[in-house]
């Protein structure tokens, strides 16, 4: 367990909701075919999201991260998110 | 209450084949397994009441499925079946001898002259916007241009009129700020150029945003078609994208069977595809002058259904549709959600039978689809099957034109006729104080202010026939190849419409007309776009009757007939209704584009006349409402005639030559729309030096907001002709003022008082009210 | 002179690039993304638009059009070649320009009238100009943010193949009179051959005094005077 707060890298992926319109997914699902790769069945376009939080702890991280998804870094209205990857980062320069 | 229509079913099912003679033999719609019951409270869900569940069954002589439930429920709704202001609308002027297709249709169509015609529309996208404000303005701005690309024109302008809260609350401006990019990338990337329109910002908006997209399109008069399903035997196509779980009628949703984690597959919001949507309207252009089609409608609003009810219900005829032939974006998809299903950018086509083909070659070379999903049958029954199953069997007759109407009891509300009644004496005694003061904050309100910061976004001259861009009194557009073209604006004072509805309204036609006269048009026909509360209410009933008959008497005045537009009810939170907004859409012809007057100032030594006369009225003005936060009074009055001699002067001197610049008062009054003239399109602000006699204290002289004014200007030499026009139409003309240099002196005197201050400090403001309420004041100013 | 404007899927710009060229005099045929029918035209034109969306990035999936590997061999051919707004972005794309466009500094769309100024005149493309000339036309775009390496932008300089920059009124390039953070206020470039000419703002909506400017004119004026110089006014 640490209790010395720590940098810890997330990664946020914002994606179009499940079943909503994504039309640049659908726009380069139609290139990628016209371009010979037919085997592709699906494509969505989303964002990630690089994120450094200075928490106590992963979990701390993640719950600060989740809150932030919800507030600002995903519509809620037509936006899944998801927290992808997370690692402690080796301390930076300005660490507390 | 009262219904006014109580026999219209039977009525209305002309078709042949109808009810009564096919009953016999039609195969009648079987319930799906997995249906939910149909019990008072799934009717109810469907927002239909109980009588209107009766006629219902009485229309189909048995209890509905579950699909059926839902057709019904889109067909009977506000939205597609103007149940409570159909009869409201018929007091409306709809026909002149230029009017080639009036309402009922996908969009109005007008004569422009020399074989062209303008088909042009406007529409409500309030509710999605206020959910999504990017997606539910994009989606707005899309349908109205799939209206008027479906009767055979070409989409060549679109205008906004916009209203929101109030900027301070950052609710609002995400709001605002949303729909603007919403609109603007819809917009740019189809490529139709935007010519302005309207944008307010009133506590009345706060919950309800209210975002009205009007488009115009041209077309030669052969091309028009209409959204009929003619031929007993022709095939019903989608064409388009694909069909989702967007925008199912909310209905759904409340039924118990679903779980949270069904709701979150099943997204209500709509999301445009501006890519698809140019396909597809190179697309419908190309299948049109084909002529391998004889009808295409948007499926917009209520979807397949209405797109499908509509057309059978116009030619008469019925239609056969096998929703398992519809291309679907999802697995699993009911009847019921893909006959409801508001997914963007899909059309439904009649080919002629034999050129299924023709028609998918057309789509193919577009990159987009075309499936044949049913034909037109000549039962007059709106019958939809699953595969081998009747999942909806229904006569179209009741399905399009049974729907009940309602004239309801419209009592005004007590405390809106006190405000009204309100004495503003008090505000409008004595020299007013520090009048430059004044002049500086009221440009600086949101309502008066440059609305550069919204327009800048979009683009205003894709197509390059852009002749006159937003932020004059009317954007103009050029016909191409000729030296004609079409003016169009947006208006309506929501305040002036709460305070008295009738004359309100009656402003706003007036208004628009000016507006339209003051660029050298003809004003020539009107799109309405009715936004209110909830109808159920008498004080929002009253509002609308007595707006509408406002709307009626203007409009005959100046001989705009109403072609068509769209009513937006139940615009309220929490019980709070907006206030009554009914937005006009109006254009009007130029004869020669080379000739158009614009609003600003052109040079100095030019000399500045005022049109029409000052009164001292300040009720429903923006000065109560900036410095007394104060809605109240009695909004100017109008006289209809006089606004008729003023709008024919205007255009008897700009077609004489005679004006350097013409433009309307409006918000904020006389000094505001001094401040326009001035400014400019802020490249070179120029100075004035005026001086106004009339015996008015100085506030309601320089910012009450008096009706039939315009303010002109012309070369010392034009003069003497100008007064001799205004004489013969007999309208006041006096010489006020003369214009300055660039970067001068901006001065009013009003008696002893006035305004005195450097063009610039004035201008400024402006034009950076807005940008600084949503950027900060720091932001990268480009000139 | 005999332009081809090459269409794809969003390009909305198409019919105005068409009446630019014939209101200087020329002739225009349009050839659709997918056809190999370029033909042996004066010059070809990749128009303006959201060409795919602009969805992954603005050209990005247009470069690869069966026409444009046509229009690539013209232009490496030394065939002249003009991309406007989106086709400048397709241009990039595809190679016939070094740098990329990305999104505005503001992140907005933007759209107004702007004012350039003739950096060479030195060019097919610029010939009726004279070098300093300012000059005002509409931009209208989300992505015209010039960028390119430091070394790409030195050699641009100094090759004098930056042909119009984003200036104000009186010709001054700054800050403020830069639209879209583009680096070094660059609003157009050619390639090295100077036969390919890429600009964001729009020539082809300033040919008409009517729609407020005339100072498109003098860039299809010069390639007419390119492609057959006996036919000059």
């Amino acid at each position: 367990m640490k209790l010395q707060p720590a940098r810890y890298r997330l990664e946020v992926r914002v994606t179009p909701r499940a079943g909503l319109l994504d039309p640049p997914g659908k726009a380069i699902y139609q290139a990628l075919h016209a371009l010979g790769y037919v085997e592709v069945a699906d494509v969505r376009v989303g964002k990630a999201i690089a994120l450094e939080i200075d928490a106590a702890s992963e979990e701390a991280a993640r719950a600060r991260a989740e809150e932030m998804c919800r507030k600002l870094l995903a519509n809620p209205v037509t936006e899944d998110f998801e927290i992808v990857h997370s690692d402690n980062a080796p301390a930076a320069g300005d660490h507390r | 209450m009262s219904d006014t229509e109580p026999a219209s079913i039977a009525a209305g099912n002309s078709a042949p084949g109808g009810r009564g003679a096919t009953a016999g033999h039609v195969p009648r719609a079987q319930p799906r397994l997995g249906d939910p019951e149909i019990t008072p409270e799934l009717i109810s869900e469907h927002g239909l009441t109980s009588e209107e569940f009766g006629r219902i069954v009485g229309a189909l002589g048995r209890t509905p499925t579950f699909t059926e439930l839902g057709v019904f429920s889109a067909m009977w709704s506000e939205h597609c079946g103007y149940k409570n202001s159909r009869p409201l609308l018929r007091q409306l002027p709809t026909r002149a001898p230029w009017v080639i297709q009036g309402p009922g249709e996908n969009a109005g169509v007008i004569d422009a002259g020399d074989g062209w015609a303008i088909a042009f529309k406007i529409e409500s996208h309030n509710h999605p916007s206020a959910v999504e404000p990017y997606q539910g303005a994009a989606t707005g701005v899309g349908g109205i241009l799939r209206d008027i690309f479906t009767m055979g024109a070409r989409p060549i302008a679109t205008l906004d009129s916009l209203r929101f809260g109030d900027l301070d609350d950052p609710r609002a401006r995400y709001l605002f700020a949303g729909v603007v990019r919403g609109i603007g990338d819809y917009g740019n990337c189809v490529g139709i150029p935007n010519l302005g329109g309207e944008v307010h910002f009133e506590r009345a908006y706060d919950g309800n945003p209210l975002v009205n997209a009007m488009a115009i399109g041209l077309m030669r008069t052969d091309r028009l078609i209409r959204g009929e399903a003619r031929g007993v035997g022709n095939t019903l196509m989608a064409v388009g994208a694909r069909t989702g779980r967007d925008g199912i009628h909310g209905a759904t949703f409340a039924s118990e069977e679903l779980s949270e984690e069904t709701e979150a597959k099943r997204p209500q919001v709509q999301v445009g595809d501006p890519f698809t949507e140019k396909l597809l309207l190179e697309a419908s252009l190309e299948l049109i002058e084909s002529g391998a089609i004889t009808g295409i409608q948007d499926m917009g609003a209520a979807g397949l259904t209405s797109s499908a009810a509509e057309m059978a219900g116009r030619a008469g005829n019925g239609v056969e549709i096998d929703v398992a032939r519809m291309p679907t974006r999802e697995l699993g998809m009911t009847p019921y959600e893909i006959l409801l299903s508001e997914s963007q950018e899909r059309m439904l086509v009649v080919a002629q039978r034999g050129q299924e083909d023709d028609v998918r070659r057309i789509l193919e070379k577009w990159e987009l689809e075309a499936a044949v999903v049913g034909q037109v049958t000549g039962d007059g029954m709106f019958r939809v099957l699953e595969a081998d199953t009747v999942v909806a069997d229904i006569p179209a007759g009741p399905l399009t034109r049974g729907c009940p109407t309602y004239e309801r009891e419209g009592i005004e509300d007590p405390e809106i006729a006190g405000l009204r009644a309100r004495s503003l004496s008090e505000f409008s005694r004595g020299p007013g104080g520090d009048l430059s003061r004044h002049l500086l904050r009221l440009v600086d309100s949101p309502n008066v202010a440059s609305k550069r910061w919204v327009v800048r976004q979009y683009d205003t001259t894709v197509r390059a026939h852009s002749v006159v861009r937003p932020g004059g009194d009317a954007g103009v557009v050029r016909i191409p190849g000729t030296l004609r073209g079409i003016a169009a604006t947006t208006d309506c004072n929501g305040r002036y419409c709460y305070l008295h509805p009738r004359r309100g309204a009656a402003i706003a036609v007036a208004e628009a007309a000016r507006n339209l006269a003051c660029v050298g048009a003809a004003p020539t026909a009107v799109t309405n776009n009715l936004n209110f509360g909830n109808p159920l209410n008498p004080a929002i009933y009253y509002q609308m009757r007595e707006a509408v008959l406002g709307m009626a008497e203007a409009c005959r005045v100046f001989e705009t007939p109403v072609t068509g537009g769209n009513v937006s009810l139940y615009n309220e939170t929490e019980g709070v209704a907006v206030y009554p907004t009914p937005v006009i859409g109006m254009v009007g012809l130029v004869d020669n584009v080379e000739r158009v007057c614009r609003h600003a100032f052109a040079q100095a030594g030019d000399q500045i006349l005022l049109l029409g006369t000052n009164r001292d009225e300040l009720g429903g003005s923006e000065y109560l409402s900036v410095f007394h936060e104060l809605v109240a009074g009695e909004p100017p009055r109008l006289d209809l005639m006089a606004e008729r001699s003023l709008q024919q002067a205007i255009l008897a001197m700009i077609a004489d030559g005679l004006l350097s610049s013409a433009h309307d008062c409006a918000e904020g009054g006389l000094a505001c729309a001094l401040v326009e003239a001035s400014a400019g399109d802020g490249a070179m602000p120029l100075g004035i030096e005026v001086e106004l006699a009339d015996p008015i204290a100085p506030v309601a002289l320089l910012f009450g907001e008096s009706q039939g004014r315009a303010i002109i200007s012309c070369g010392p030499e034009q003069v003497e002709p100008v007064r001799v026009v205004a004489a013969r139409h007999g309208v006041p003309c006096s010489e006020i003022g003369e214009v300055g240099k660039p970067g001068g002196r901006f001065r009013i005197r009003a008696g002893t008082s006035g305004v005195d201050l450097p063009v610039r400090d004035l201008t400024d403001a402006f034009f950076r009210a807005i940008s600084t309420r949503m950027d900060g004041p720091a932001e990268v100013a480009t000139a | 002179m005999r332009v081809v404007v090459v269409r794809f899927p969003g390009s909305n710009c198409d019919q105005d690039c068409h009446r630019a060229v014939e209101l200087a005099g020329g002739r225009a045929r349009y050839v659709w993304h997918r056809d190999r029918d370029l033909g042996d035209p004066d010059a070809v034109i990749l128009p303006g638009g959201f060409s795919y969306g602009d969805y992954l990035r603005a050209g990005a999936i247009a470069r690869f059009s069966p026409a444009m590997e046509d229009v690539v061999r013209f232009a490496r051919n030394g065939g002249p070649v003009l991309g406007i707004c989106n086709g400048f972005q397709i241009a990039c794309e595809a190679g016939l320009l070094p740098g990329a466009l990305i999104r505005n500094r503001t992140l907005r769309f933007h759209s107004f009238d702007q004012h350039l100024r003739v950096e060479s005149a030195d060019t097919m493309w610029t010939s009726a100009y004279e070098s300093g000339r300012v000059l005002s036309m509409p931009v209208a775009h989300g992505e015209g943010n010039y960028e390119a390496d430091p070394r790409t932008l030195e050699r641009l300089e100094g090759e004098g193949r930056v042909v119009f920059r984003y200036v104000d009124l009186r010709g001054q390039a700054s800050e403020e009179s830069n639209p879209n953070g583009s680096a070094r206020s660059i609003a157009g470039i050619v390639n090295e051959g100077g036969n390919v000419m890429g600009l964001m703002p729009h020539p082809d909506r300033a040919m008409e005094t009517v729609l407020g400017s005339v100072d498109g004119q003098g860039i299809f004026q010069s390639l007419a005077t390119h492609v057959s110089p006996v036919d000059t006014r």
